[in-house]
């Protein structure tokens, strides 16, 4: 079993709220992998779950980690590092 | 049958079925499961999927911003992290009313734990969870209905949360059981110009499909109507709407006295719908829409296209442009970011601009300069004044910039105790209704708690308003009226009687109030208003007023 994970610094400028929260919950979900995603060195909640990610309150500038187990693990960890990078509130 | 009485909205009738909105469900009892876990476990599995598939077709039909909104609602329905704690409640032994109630009840605490931004959407937790609640009782969901039909509404109040997602062109009707006529769905009746009977306790007993005649203009609700009844109010909506449709002519009193009927518009995308509803021109413009969306002040060559947009459409007309207006209500990071205790009394209107003049020039830049290229007739004017010193200052200031007229929004008693000596330096005043009552009542008009204070008929503002009109009248300056009041039928008769020389509304209020003051003259309007201001309270300055139409 390959589990990957990185540190990522959110770019989103509203952070990880309603939309962009939204965005990532569902990429999350749709890979099809167990993903996870905690606050600095907080605990680590399912990605898939929009809720536990809103919770977890992360800012613009925030530093997460995002881990996931299987195949792609490495391939699902780039799309949602992209995703977590962008910044979704510019267009919104 | 029996004739339901209660305050009516307009002037408007209208007949068609009753849809009643579903009240919120009681939170369930904490009561042991007697099917087992098992079932309970494939209830709440299924009432969560049919919730997220509700949502999530909804979002589809919604599209646009709504459609994210809807689609993230969906996702939180279905949550995994939710699911397991329903799971766990359910395996305790717990129903699937119970567990689906507590686990949705913790993450809103966590959530509001998080405050800020995120604590405000946990009141969309709240929606879902009734939504779940409600599919697994099988009773329909509370909330606004969407029946699929045209329907005559029966609330017990509307909330704007609740307003939002009304299909208003569904709606034929409002009526509410509790709220008077200042609640929230009345001036939300007046603004689209929807037929309402507000605070008819009796319609609580009104079933669903149900047919029922709306008389507002009686203030009355038929709950059994004939055919030859409802036929007859078929006609009298045809009626009204060729009155409608006719070329409006100009405001004008019984005995000829003009008074100019304008538009309350906040884009200059809603000028043609204004002149086609026959205003005379603009009001008040609230200039807020350029910079709501920006966390800086646009640029001057932004704001001259939409002012140019804007008096286009109006050509040869007044409009009436009032500086931006940040507010407690509305507050604009750029100009003021401090926390205030008390934002309604703080740095706001005209206090903020003159706080950073640089954006106050900027704008009166962008309007000498639509003006010099349109040929409407610009009048300028401030936000919130609150002194004589503070009118020379803005009044000064827009000449600087070529502006001709420049004038002042009288929100503040003191402005309007003072208005005599206000007017020697302004060439116009417009009272701003809504915020002089929430000064005079001292009630934040934003608060329901004190939501029976925010009414414009009391005699304490009618007064305020008789100063500023008596001030306009002995100096030979307009004086207009752009709040809500001026679009009540009634009211505007009064504020006309106590001096009011234009009235600026929404422009769906616009055909009721010609209407009222075609039909009375300059002395039935200041016999009115004298009635008004001898009463005590609000609702006995409305009766006295109300008493006087009907000679």
């Amino acid at each position: 079993m390959t589990a990957s994970s990185r540190t990522v610094r959110v770019g989103s400028s509203h952070g990880l709220h309603a939309r962009p929260a939204k965005l990532f919950a569902q990429a999350a979900k749709e890979s099809g992998l167990p993903v996870t995603i905690a606050k600095d060195s907080g605990k680590a909640v399912n990605a898939a779950s929009i809720l536990s990610v809103i919770a977890l309150g992360i800012d613009f500038g925030d530093h997460v980690v995002i881990s996931a187990e299987g195949e792609n693990a490495e391939s699902v960890l780039d799309t949602l590092t992209e995703l977590l990078t962008t910044d979704h509130d510019e267009d919104a | 049958m029996s004739i339901l009485r209660g305050v009516g909205i307009g002037q408007g009738v209208a007949t068609g079925p009753v849809v009643r909105m579903a009240e919120a469900l009681p939170a369930p009892e904490k009561t042991a499961s007697t099917v087992g876990a098992d079932a309970e476990r494939t209830r709440a599995r299924e009432a969560v999927a049919a919730v997220a598939a509700e949502l999530q077709q909804r979002a589809d039909a919604a599209g646009g911003a709504a459609q994210e909104v809807l689609e993230a609602q969906a996702m939180i329905a279905e949550d995994p992290t939710l699911q397991d704690e329903v799971d766990n409640r359910i395996d305790e032994g717990s129903t699937a009313e119970w567990a689906v109630h507590d686990a949705f009840a913790g993450f809103r605490a966590t959530l509001e734990a998080v405050g800020g931004y995120l604590g405000e959407r946990a009141a969309d937790l709240d929606d879902i969870a009734q939504r779940v609640l409600a599919r697994l009782r099988g009773v329909a969901a509370p909330g606004v209905p969407d029946p699929g039909h045209p329907f005559v509404l029966v609330a017990r109040d509307l909330a704007p949360a609740d307003t939002a997602l009304l299909k208003l062109d569904q709606v034929l009707a409002l009526i509410t059981t509790d709220g008077g006529p200042t609640s929230h769905t009345a001036i939300l009746a007046r603004e689209k110009g929807i037929v309402a009977i507000v605070g008819a306790a009796g319609a609580a007993d009104l079933a669903d499909g149900q047919t029922v005649v709306v008389d507002a203009a009686a203030g009355t609700v038929n709950d059994s109507p004939s055919d030859a009844e409802v036929a007859s109010v078929a006609e009298r909506i045809a009626a009204r709407a060729a009155e409608d449709s006719a070329p409006p002519a100009p405001g004008a009193l019984a005995d000829g006295t003009a008074i100019s009927l304008l538009a309350n518009l906040g884009k200059p995308a809603d000028a043609a719908d204004a002149v086609a509803r026959g205003a005379e021109g603009v009001g008040l413009f609230r200039t807020e829409f350029l910079f709501l969306s920006a966390s800086q002040a646009p640029t001057i060559e932004q704001q001259r296209g939409s002012y140019i947009e804007l008096l286009s459409a109006f050509e040869g007309k007044k409009v009436v442009v009032r500086l931006l207006d940040a507010g407690a209500d509305k507050p604009l990071a750029f100009l003021n970011d401090a926390h205030e205790e008390n934002p309604a009394l703080g740095l706001r209107g005209l206090r903020a601009l003159r706080a950073s003049e640089d954006i106050l020039r900027e704008q009166l830049t962008a309007l000498a300069e639509a003006d010099a290229a349109t040929k409407a007739d610009l009048w300028v004017m401030a936000p919130m004044v609150t002194t004589v010193e503070e009118t020379a200052y803005f009044t000064a200031l827009a000449k600087e910039y070529g502006l001709k007229t420049a004038g002042v929004m009288v929100e503040v008693p003191a402005s309007a105790l003072l208005a005599d000596r206000v007017l020697q330096h302004a060439d116009f005043a417009s009272i701003g209704t809504n915020d002089l009552t929430q000064y005079t009542m001292a009630a934040d008009r934003l608060l329901g708690s004190v939501a029976s204070f925010q009414d414009p008929w009391h005699p304490a503002v009618l007064r305020l308003v008789r100063e500023v009109g008596a001030a306009g009248a002995s100096l030979g300056k307009p004086v207009g009226i752009c709040g809500e009041a001026a679009a009540d039928p009634l009211l505007a008769l009064v504020l006309v009687g106590l001096g009011a020389t234009s009235l600026s509304m929404a422009p769906a209020a616009l055909a009721d109030v010609r209407r009222s003051l075609a039909a009375h003259t300059l002395d039935d309007a200041r016999r009115m208003a004298e009635a008004a201001l001898a009463a005590d309270d609000a609702a006995s300055a409305r009766a006295a007023a109300q008493e006087l139409t009907s000679r």
